[in-house]
C-alpha cells in the first residue's frame, strides 16, 4: 500500500504540495563508526538554536548526561558501555545500564577468561558505542499527520519543522512519533524539537551539528547522496569485516518510509534506544476511515433499514 | 586524543579510513580507545617499561631500519668508556651524587672528548645545569655537547664505528641496557599480556622501513610524572630506531594542554627562557654577553650563530639604546638565581619569600597539582592580580576556598589584596595562536571586548607605561631597564589597544632600515638588525603577515604549507633531511617528501620538495665539512639534525640530561609496587618539594593500597573557568565523578550514582561513583592493581561544582623540567566526605595510620 501517510514515497515535498522545483530533500548521515562523543553537536545544537540548558545532574549512565531527546534538547550523544563477552561473575552489584545488558542488568560483570590474563577484563571486552541521535526527518512523520492546527509542516527541503506561534500544545505530536523525538517545552507549552537548521538551510548553511562535527560522524546533503554514500561506508565496513555494521532508517520501503536523517550503527538499534522496527503512528489511518466509514454506512443503512422495516411491518 | 583533542583527532580518524592502525595505550578506556583498534590499558607511571621493552625487542630482533639508525643517528658514536649503566650500578647512572640527588654527566660523554675539549679554547667547564621546558631539552644538549666533544679539529660526531659491533658504540650500550625490558616485565610490571605487547611490537616494526612510518600522538599522560622527559626520551629512541623521524607520518606529536601553549614556550611565559630558547642568563656565571655565548657561538649546527639572536633580540627589547659598547643592554637582562619554576615559587609564597603574583588566565587553585599549597600561598601574598574571562577559583579562594569551609583559614586573617580584571577572549583580540605543529595562525578580532575586560597586550602595555611614566624622572640605575625599553606601538581602536600587528612585526624582525626580514638567516652580530624571536623570523617576510595565510588545502600541494605559517623558516616538517636516504634519494616513492635535486641550480645541485627542506639547500648529500669549520658550515650532507652539534638523532643523550643519558623504569613517587627492575625504586634524581603540606605516601601503603590518576574530559576546559560557567557545557558533565571497576566497587562498596570520599595524606575529596569496566582491574605480576580516574575540572565557582581532584596529588619533581606525577597512591571510601573541621582530622587520622608525616624525608635512605 502507497499513499501520503505510508509507504514508499519519493517526492515527499511535492505530495507537501510544495513546487516541482523544490529543492531536492536535505537531510543527515550519522555514521556512529566514527563517532568520538565530544558532543560538539549538541553545544552547536544549542547555541545555535539558543536551546535552554535543562538540567545539571549527573545520570550515572557512562558518559550520558543528556539522557534523552526533549523539546530542549535536538542532539543527544548516546554512549553504551557493552560487554563483549561477558563471562558471568556475580559480584553483587547493584544493576546500572540502560535494559538490554545482561551484565549491567544483573550486577555480573565480566572476569578473566584466562587466568594469566594481564587485564582482568580483558582486552576487548567492552565496547564503547556513541551515536549523536536527532529528529529522523521521517519520510511518513507521525508528529505532522497527526497535528490539528497545521503547526508541523513539511518544509520544502523535506524536513519535518514545528511552527511555535501556530502550536497549540496539545501533544498529540508527543505520541505521534515513534521515536520519542518530540516534546512539549515546561516553558511555552508548545512543541520544539529539530528543525534541521530550516534558517540556515535557507542560507544555504550546513547545520550547526555538521558544521560542528570533527569527525564528519554527523554529514549532511541530499538525501539521495547521503544515501550512497551510506551504502558505500557500510559496503567499506563490511568488507574490513565489521559484519555488525549496519544502517537505519536509510530504507524508503521501511514502516516510515525511510529517515531523512539516518544512521550507521554497529549493533541492534535497541542498544542505541531506538526502536528497532518504527512505524508511523498514522499508517492505518486510512484503513481506519475506511473501516469508520463503512461501519458508519453500515449503521446507516441499518438505521435505514430499521426504519424501512418498521413500515413495512 | 579523542578525548582532548577532539578537533586534531579527526586526522587520526582520516588516517584510520585509510588504513591506519590506530593503538592506544592508556589506564583508562577512553574515548580515544572506542575507535581504535587496539587499547592496551597499563598501570600509571610504567611507560618506560613498556617503551623500553619494544625498544629490546627491534633491537634483540634486529628489526631497526639500519640504513637510517647508521647514517642519522649517534647508534655508532663510541662512548667514553668511563660510563656506567644502569645495569652495574642496580639503577644508576655513573656520575650520581648522593647528597645533591644530582648527576654530573661528564662519564656520559662521547669518547675522546676530553682530548677534543683540550683543544677547544671556548670550552671552561660545565655551567650551572638550567633544564627548562622539554624543548628546551635541545638547548641545553647543545650547549653542553658543544662544550663537551665538539672540538674544531675533531670531526664533531665522536669517534664512529659504524659496523656497530664496538662494544661501546652506542647501539651495543642500548642493547645491553635494555636486555632486561622483556615481555615478561611488562606483564609484571605495567599489566599487559605478553600477547598484547607482541601486537604492539609487530605492528610498530612491521610498520617501519623505506616504504612505512608510524607517529606516536602523546599528552600530559606522558609528561606530567617524575620520569617525564625520559618517557619522551623513550618515545624518541624507538622513533629513531624504526627510521620514523624527519619523515612524513612519523614523528611525535606533543598534543598541548591550550591553544597556543607551543606558542608559550617559544616566546616563553617560562622563568629560564629567553624568546626563541635562548637560556635565561645565571647569575653567577654569565655576567656579559660573551660569556653568555660561549658555549654555544661558532659550534656547530645553528646554534653556532647564537650571538645573532641574542644581539637581535637585544635591539628589539631596547632599540637605540642597545649598542655594541653597553653589550646590547645585556646587563638589563633579569639573572637566574636557582630553581624559580611555578611549585617553588609556592612555597615561596608560603614562606613569605614571594610577595606579588598574576594569574593570567590560569587557574591554580584548581587546575595546578597540591591545590592547597596553592591556595595557601595565594593567602601569604601581599598583592594577587587576577586577570580571568570569568570570577574564578584563584580569585575567591579568601572567601570560599576549602581551608574557609575547613576552618583552617579565616578570611579575616588572609591579608592578600586581589585585584580582578576581566580579560578579553581570542574572539575578542586580534593575535596569533602558534599550534603544536608549530604554526602560527592569526586570528581576527571578531567583537569588541566587553565593559572593563581588555586584551593582555593592552594590558601589560598600559601596566608598562604607567610605570614608566611614574619612573620617567628617576636616575636610579635599576630603572634603565624599564625606561630604555623600545616600546612605541601604534595603538588603533575605540580602545587604542597597541596594534598586534605592530608586535608580530618587531617580533619578525627588521633591519637597519626598518624593513621586515625574511628569515633568520638575516639576523646579524652588529645589532643592525632586530628580532624579537629569531625562530619567528619570516612571519612577516615581505611586509606580509604570513600567518594570516589561508589558501585552501585544495588549492595547493598535500603539505599546504601556504596556511598560516610555520616555524622555522615556514618549514613544516622539522629534520626533513631525514626523508631522503644518505644519497639524498627520497626512501621510496610513497615517502618522497624532500630530496636532492642534482639537476637544480644550473647543476650544482639543490635540496627540493614538498616541503622546504629544513637543510643548507645547496649542500650536497655527501658533504664532509673541512675541520675547523663552525656554525652551520660544520654539518655534514648526512647529518639531518641541524640543530645537534653532531647533526645525528641521540639514541643516547651524552648531556643534556638531568637524570641519566638513557631512561630507566623508576616507580612514581607513590606507588603500590616495588621496582621490578632496579634496587633504585625512585628517579634518583627527582626533585622534592619540601613542605609539610605535602607528604608523599609510602611505597606499598596498605592505608593508600589504590592508584589514582587525573585527567581532562572532552566536556570541561582544564581548571573550569571556561566550561563550568557555561550551561551548555556544565550540563554535558555535571558534576564531579571517579571511576571505578567493578571489582573495586565490590571491595569497596561503592555503587554506580553513589558517592565516593578519595583521600590522600594531602586531603580528601568527594565524587559521584560511575562503575565502568574502561577501568581494568590489572593483574601486576601476582598482585592486582586498582585503577582510580579522577577528571580535574571541578572547583567552587561556576554553573557546576564540585571538589578538585588536584588537591589529592603530592609534588614530586621531573629533575628536568620540573613537572609533577598527575597521580599517585590513595584510598576510597563510600559516601560523601567529612565537613568543616572534621575534613582535617579525617586526613589526620589517615596520616597517623599510614605514619607519613613532616619526619617521612628522612626514609628517603632507606627508600631511595
Amino acid at each position: 500500500m502507497t499513499n501520503s501517510l505510508y509507504g514508499r514515497l519519493d517526492d515527499v515535498q511535492a505530495d507537501a504540495g510544495h513546487d516541482p522545483s523544490h529543492p531536492p530533500r536535505k537531510g543527515f548521515f550519522t555514521d556512529t563508526s566514527v563517532c568520538i562523543g565530544c558532543k560538539a553537536c549538541e553545544v552547536a545544537c544549542k547555541t545555535w538554536n539558543r536551546l535552554p540548558e535543562d538540567g545539571i545532574s549527573l545520570s550515572g549512565m557512562s558518559y550520558d548526561n543528556t539522557r534523552a531527546l526533549s523539546a530542549e534538547t535536538w542532539r543527544h550523544v548516546a554512549f553504551i558501555e557493552k560487554p563483549v563477552h561477558p563471562t558471568t561473575t556475580d559480584l553483587g552489584l547493584p544493576g546500572m545500564g540502560p535494559p538490554g545488558f545482561e551484565a549491567y542488568e544483573s550486577g555480573v560483570a565480566t572476569a578473566p577468561a584466562a587466568e594469566d590474563q594481564g587485564a582482568l577484563s580483558g582486552d576487548g571486552s567492552i565496547r564503547w558505542l556513541m551515536s549523536s541521535d536527532v529528529c529522523k526527518h521521517c519520510t511518513h512523520a507521525g508528529c505532522l499527520d497527526v497535528c490539528p492546527t497545521g503547526a508541523l509542516f513539511r518544509s520544502e527541503f523535506g524536513t519535518v519543522v514545528v511552527q511555535q506561534d501556530i502550536c497549540n500544545g496539545c501533544g498529540y505530536c508527543v505520541t505521534g512519533c515513534p521515536y520519542g523525538v518530540i516534546g512539549l517545552d515546561e516553558n511555552d507549552g508548545k512543541a520544539h524539537k529539530c528543525t534541521l537548521c530550516y534558517d540556515r538551510l535557507k542560507d544555504d548553511q550546513t547545520p550547526a551539528c555538521a558544521q560542528a562535527c570533527p569527525t564528519q560522524s554527523i554529514q549532511y546533503g541530499d538525501v539521495d547522496e547521503l544515501r550512497e554514500r551510506a551504502d558505500a561506508r557500510l559496503a567499506e565496513l563490511h568488507a574490513k569485516g565489521v559484519d555488525v555494521a549496519r544502517l537505519y532508517g536509510r530504507d524508503p520501503e521501511d514502516g516510515v518510509g525511510g529517515n531523512g536523517a539516518f544512521f550507521l550503527l554497529l549493533d541492534e538499534p535497541e542498544v542505541y534506544g531506538l526502536p528497532p522496527d518504527p512505524v508511523v503512528t498514522t499508517r492505518d489511518v486510512v484503513d481506519i476511515w475506511k473501516h469508520v466509514g463503512a461501519a458508519a454506512a453500515t449503521m446507516l443503512a441499518l438505521g435505514v433499514a430499521s426504519f424501512l422495516g418498521r413500515r413495512q411491518s | 586524543m579523542a578525548e582532548c583533542h577532539p578537533v586534531g583527532f579527526q586526522w587520526v580518524m582520516e588516517a584510520k579510513r585509510r588504513g591506519a592502525t590506530i593503538i592506544h595505550v592508556d589506564p583508562r578506556f577512553t574515548r580515544t580507545s572506542a575507535v581504535s583498534d587496539l587499547h592496551v590499558p597499563i598501570r600509571a607511571g610504567t611507560d618506560i617499561a613498556f617503551l623500553g621493552a619494544l625498544v629490546n625487542y627491534i633491537l634483540t630482533n634486529e628489526l631497526d631500519f639500519r640504513e637510517y639508525v647508521v647514517a642519522y643517528t649517534n647508534a655508532a658514536t663510541i662512548i667514553d668508556e668511563t660510563f656506567q649503566d644502569t645495569e652495574e650500578l642496580d639503577g644508576l647512572f655513573s656520575g650520581f651524587d648522593e647528597d645533591s640527588h644530582s648527576y654530573n654527566p661528564e662519564s656520559w660523554q662521547y669518547a675522546g672528548a676530553d682530548e677534543a675539549a683540550a683543544d677547544d679554547d671556548g670550552a671552561d667547564g660545565p655551567k650551572g645545569d638550567q633544564p627548562g621546558e622539554e624543548e628546551k631539552e635541545t638547548h641545553d644538549s647543545a650547549r653542553a655537547q658543544a662544550m663537551g666533544s665538539g672540538g674544531p679539529s675533531v670531526p664533531h660526531k665522536g669517534r664512529r664505528d659504524e659496523t656497530l659491533q664496538h662494544p661501546s658504540c652506542v647501539y651495543q650500550v642500548l642493547k645491553r641496557h635494555f636486555a632486561r625490558y622483556t615481555p615478561e616485565m611488562v606483564q609484571e610490571v605495567c599489566g599487559i599480556s605478553a600477547e598484547q605487547f607482541h601486537q604492539v611490537a609487530r605492528a610498530l616494526t612491521e610498520n617501519s622501513g623505506r616504504e612505512r612510518t608510524s607517529a606516536f600522538c602523546y599528552a600530559v599522560g606522558w609528561t606530567q610524572h617524575s620520569v617525564g622527559v625520559q618517557n619522551i626520551r623513550t618515545a624518541s629512541i624507538l622513533q629513531l630506531l624504526l627510521g620514523n623521524m624527519g619523515r612524513p607520518g612519523g614523528g611525535i606529536m606533543a598534543l598541548r594542554g591550550h591553544a597556543s601553549i607551543q606558542g608559550s614556550s617559544d616566546i616563553p611565559t617560562l622563568f629560564n627562557l629567553l624568546p626563541g630558547y635562548l637560556p635565561m642568563p645565571n647569575a653567577e656565571l654569565e655576567q656579559n654577553l660573551d660569556h653568555y655565548l660561549e658555549r654555544d657561538e661558532g659550534k656547530a649546527g645553528f646554534w653556532g650563530n647564537s650571538r645573532a639572536y641574542m644581539v637581535s633580540l637585544l635591539k628589539a627589547y631596547w632599540g637605540e639604546a642597545a649598542t655594541a659598547d653597553n653589550d646590547f643592554c645585556f646587563d638589563y637582562l633579569p639573572r637566574l638565581t636557582g630553581d624559580h619554576s611555578s611549585y617553588q615559587t609556592v612555597v615561596g609564597q608560603i614562606e613569605g619569600r614571594v610577595k606579588g603574583y598574576f594569574l593570567v588566565g590560569e587557574n591554580p587553585s584548581v587546575g595546578t597539582s597540591g591545590g592547597r599549597m596553592q591556595r595557601l600561598g595565594l593567602a601569604n601574598l601581599d598583592w594577587l592580580v587576577v586577570r580571568d574571562l570569568q570570577m574564578i577559583e584563584s580569585a575567591t579562594f579568601w572567601k570560599d576556598g576549602p581551608e574557609i569551609a575547613t576552618g583552617e583559614q579565616r578570611t579575616e586573617d588572609i591579608g592578600t589584596e586581589v585585584f580582578f580584571l576581566p580579560a578579553a577572549s581570542h574572539v575578542e583580540k586580534a593575535g596569533t595562536f602558534t599550534n603544536t605543529q608549530r604554526m602560527l595562525q592569526w586570528r581576527e578580532k571578531a567583537v569588541e571586548p566587553p565593559g572593563d575586560a581588555r586584551s593582555e597586550l593592552q594590558f601589560y602595555y598600559e601596566l608598562g607605561q604607567r610605570i614608566r611614566e611614574k619612573l620617567k624622572d628617576s636616575t636610579d640605575e635599576m630603572d634603565r631597564p624599564l625606561l630604555d625599553l623600545a616600546w612605541d606601538y601604534p595603538v588603533e581602536g575605540e580602545l587604542r589597544e597597541p596594534s598586534s600587528e605592530a608586535v608580530l612585526r618587531e617580533i619578525n624582525g627588521m633591519d637597519a632600515d626598518g624593513n621586515p626580514l625574511s628569515s633568520y638567516t638575516q639576523l646579524r652580530t652588529d645589532g643592525s638588525t632586530s628580532c624579537g624571536c629569531w625562530i619567528y623570523s619570516g612571519v612577516y617576510a615581505h611586509g606580509v603577515n604570513q600567518s594570516a595565510r589561508r589558501k585552501p588545502h585544495w588549492e595547493q600541494g598535500h603539505v599546504a604549507n601556504e596556511w598560516g605559517w610555520v616555524w622555522p623558516a615556514n618549514r613544516w616538517m622539522l629534520y626533513n633531511r631525514a626523508s631522503a636516504d644518505p644519497d639524498g634519494r627520497p626512501w621510496s616513492e610513497r615517502k618522497a617528501y624532500v630530496w636532492w635535486d642534482e639537476a637544480a641550480n644550473d647543476g650544482a645541485g639543490s635540496w627540493t620538495g614538498e616541503d622546504i627542506p629544513d637543510f643548507i639547500a645547496d649542500r650536497p648529500p655527501h658533504y664532509e665539512p673541512p675541520e675547523g669549520a663552525k656554525g652551520p658550515d660544520a654539518i655534514g650532507g648526512s647529518d639531518p639534525f641541524i640543530m645537534q652539534t653532531d647533526g645525528k638523532g641521540w639514541l643516547f643523550a651524552p648531556a643534556g640530561l638531568a637524570d641519566g643519558p638513557m631512561p630507566a623504569h623508576y616507580e612514581p613517587p607513590e606507588s603500590p609496587m616495588r621496582n621490578a627492575f632496579y634496587g633504585r625504586q625512585n628517579n634518583p634524581a627527582r626533585k622534592f618539594v619540601d613542605s609539610r603540606h605535602n607528604p608523599v605516601h609510602a611505597q606499598g601503603s596498605h592505608v593508600f593500597p589504590y592508584v589514582f590518576t587525573t585527567y581532562r574530559l572532552t566536556e570541561h576546559h582544564t581548571a573550569g573557568g571556561m566550561s563550568r560557567t557555561l550551561p551548555f557545557l556544565a550540563e554535558l558533565q555535571p558534576e564531579m565523578f571517579c571511576e571505578v571497576s567493578p571489582r573495586l566497587a565490590a571491595e569497596r562498596g561503592l555503587t554506580n550514582g553513589g558517592w565516593a570520599t578519595i583521600i590522600t595524606a594531602r586531603t580528601a575529596i568527594e565524587a559521584r561513583v560511575l562503575v565502568t569496566e574502561r577501568l581494568r582491574s590489572l593483574r601486576v605480576g601476582d598482585q592486582m592493581v586498582e585503577q582510580i580516574g579522577l577528571p580535574y575540572h571541578w572547583g567552587s565557582n561556576g554553573v557546576s561544582t564540585g571538589d578538585s581532584s588536584n588537591d589529592l596529588v603530592n609534588l614530586t619533581l621531573d629533575p628536568n623540567v620540573f613537572i609533577q606525577d598527575k597521580g599517585g597512591t590513595c584510598d576510597i571510601q563510600p559516601g560523601r566526605r567529612p565537613r568543616g573541621p572534621d575534613l582535617p582530622s579525617y586526613v589526620e587520622e589517615y596520616r597517623r595510620r599510614s605514619a607519613v608525616d613532616e619526619d617521612q624525608r628522612s626514609d628517603r635512605g632507606t627508600n631511595p
